[in-house]
């Protein structure tokens, strides 16, 4: 299996899974213990409408998508800061939204879509050597942000309230941080496809949670938990001939049932043995 | 008498159609200890979000002395009621406790500094939880976590000092030495102690007064029997439980025959 590394193909699509990673397990971070995971599927979803308006207007589509969730970010968290009700039900109507518009610019554009599927359902096999750039890019912004203000991420997803009082800019920390929320998306479409982004930005860390106490720790574990669910997941959807991204998504799945268990039956064995009165 | 450090002037809050606050006034000098009682939904968290600027009055306004600075947020330590963030955030008590110091820093990006690291370490100390330093916060238990973040407004050694039924949720015997620790911190802060419950006042008190959408003074630090009558729209049963020393004045006997 290991002469399949002698083609560009597939050193690319395992270096776009690696940065991939970087990028979701920092991210997703946030994502999971800020309890972020709708608002990042509306997200990611409403890049769908970027994609089709990209096919329409004949640009990259993945330029499109950026464009469209940036500024699906930037929208919720302006509603988000005026304290808006049903915060849930408008994610869930800006999601819905996105696909709607992504499928009518599909539709007027003339002619034929050409790997529309690749970007609902990712195939990281077919990532060119200037995406790898651009993820490059994209990863080195996201790790420079988050490096420089890491103590104000932790104060605003910790305790907003808190960090208001302390005259923190709470709403431009937040804004800043759906805006890398959206970037990442961005990125994770190549991998594993807009309708599987949520899975990989919010399973490895939610694993890493299971076994961290610290958010770098969480970052750094999430980081290397997400790389070996891609890589595994390349590797077996070769050596099987099935889709990448759906099988990155089960690889992650299962490692993430299993984790849940281990943890559950330790803590079943614990009230066991407590009940025992040990 | 010297300046008052924060004065509430006539505000007044409106929610979904409701006062919530109808023309309170209020005034916090630097060696206050004030208790604001009142009963369930009158205000009095509300008002104190008034005060921290989370939230903005309808009319009315705060305004903060000179010595409070001109940012103003960072002199005032808030001590939340319980679990109003998650406490299953990824966090140590140490690093929880230093985050209260980000409101002192000003250079960006901020970072902390041996000072910062010393008024934690002092912070924790004061709360007695410096063995639980490098626990996280999850694995704390109910009053441990009160008091961490307790330490946590007071690590940015803020003048006044914002609590919200700060003993709801800790035993009697952690209240008292909660109440022993709030006296000494008294020489170095205003205190405003909110609560629902007027059998817990502290006896060091300077002044009280009851909050039911109207704020109702006395500027001395016994509650009497029509503030709280006014407060509380109903005739309150004065006797004090379990409390070394009474914060309630003797009442008259025509007081008793109401009740």
């Amino acid at each position: 299996m290991l002469e399949v590394l002698g083609f560009e193909f597939f050193r690319n699509a395992l270096l776009a899974g690696v940065l991939a990673s970087i990028a979701c397990g920092i991210i997703g971070t946030y994502v999971v213990v800020r309890r972020m995971v709708s608002v990042s599927g509306g997200i990611s979803h409403a890049a769908f409408g970027g994609v089709g308006l990209g096919y329409y207007l004949g640009i990259d589509p993945l330029l499109g998508a950026t464009v469209f969730t940036v500024a699906t970010a930037l929208g919720i968290g302006a509603l988000e800061v005026r304290g808006r009700q049903q915060m849930d039900t408008i994610i869930g109507a800006v999601w819905a939204a996105g696909m709607a518009i992504g499928i009518l610019f599909v539709y007027l554009t003339p002619g034929f879509a050409p790997d529309l599927f690749s970007y609902l359902f990712g195939n990281i096999l077919l990532v060119p050597r200037g995406d790898i750039l651009l993820m490059g890019v994209l990863v080195a912004i996201i790790v420079g942000i988050v490096g420089l203000f890491y103590l104000e991420f932790q104060a605003v997803t910790f305790d907003p309230d808190y960090a208001r009082v302390m005259n923190l800019p709470v709403e431009r920390f937040s804004l800043l941080l759906l805006v890398l929320v959206a970037l990442t998306v961005v990125m994770l479409i190549r991998v594993v496809g807009i309708i599987l982004v949520i899975a990989l930005l919010t399973i490895p860390a939610a694993i890493s949670r299971i076994y961290t106490g610290r958010l770098w720790s969480m970052m750094l574990l999430a980081v290397v938990l997400g790389a070996l669910f891609t890589v595994i997941g390349i590797g077996l959807s070769y050596v099987l001939n099935v889709p990448s991204g759906a099988t990155i998504i089960l690889v992650s799945t299962a490692a993430y049932a299993v984790a849940l268990g281990i943890r559950g039956g330790r803590s079943v064995r614990l009230w066991r043995y407590t009940q025992n009165g040990g | 008498m010297n300046e008052p450090l924060i004065e509430v002037r006539d505000v007044w809050v409106t929610m979904r159609g409701h006062t919530v606050l109808e023309g309170v006034n209020l005034s916090i000098y630097p060696d206050d200890f004030y208790a604001i009682i009142g009963p369930n939904g009158g205000g009095k968290t509300t008002l104190l979000r008034v005060i921290l600027g989370l939230l903005r009055p309808c009319s009315g306004e705060v305004r903060f002395s000179s010595g409070m600075g001109t940012g103003r947020e960072s002199e005032i330590g808030y001590v939340p009621q319980f679990r109003t963030f998650d406490f299953d955030y990824p966090i140590t008590v140490r690093d929880m406790v230093l985050s209260g110091r980000l409101g002192r820093i000003n250079r960006l990006p901020r970072r902390y500094g041996n000072l910062d690291r010393e008024r934690a370490d002092e912070a924790l100390d004061t709360m007695g939880i410096s063995d639980l330093a490098d626990r996280q916060i999850r694995d704390l238990s109910g009053g441990e976590q009160q008091r961490a973040i307790i330490a946590r407004a007071l690590v940015g050694e803020p003048k006044v000092l914002l609590l919200d039924e700060p003993t709801v949720y800790v035993d009697t015997p952690t209240t008292l030495q909660f109440y022993e620790i709030l006296d000494r911190l008294r020489e170095r802060m205003a205190i405003v102690l909110v609560t629902h419950d007027i059998g817990v006042i502290p006896d060091r008190i300077t002044r009280v007064a009851c909050l039911n959408r109207r704020l109702y003074t006395h500027d001395s630090n016994e509650i009497t029997p029509d503030m709280l009558e006014a407060a509380y729209h109903c005739p309150v049963d004065l006797i004090a439980h379990g409390v070394p020393h009474r914060v309630l004045s003797d009442h008259p006997e025509e007081g008793r025959e109401d009740a």
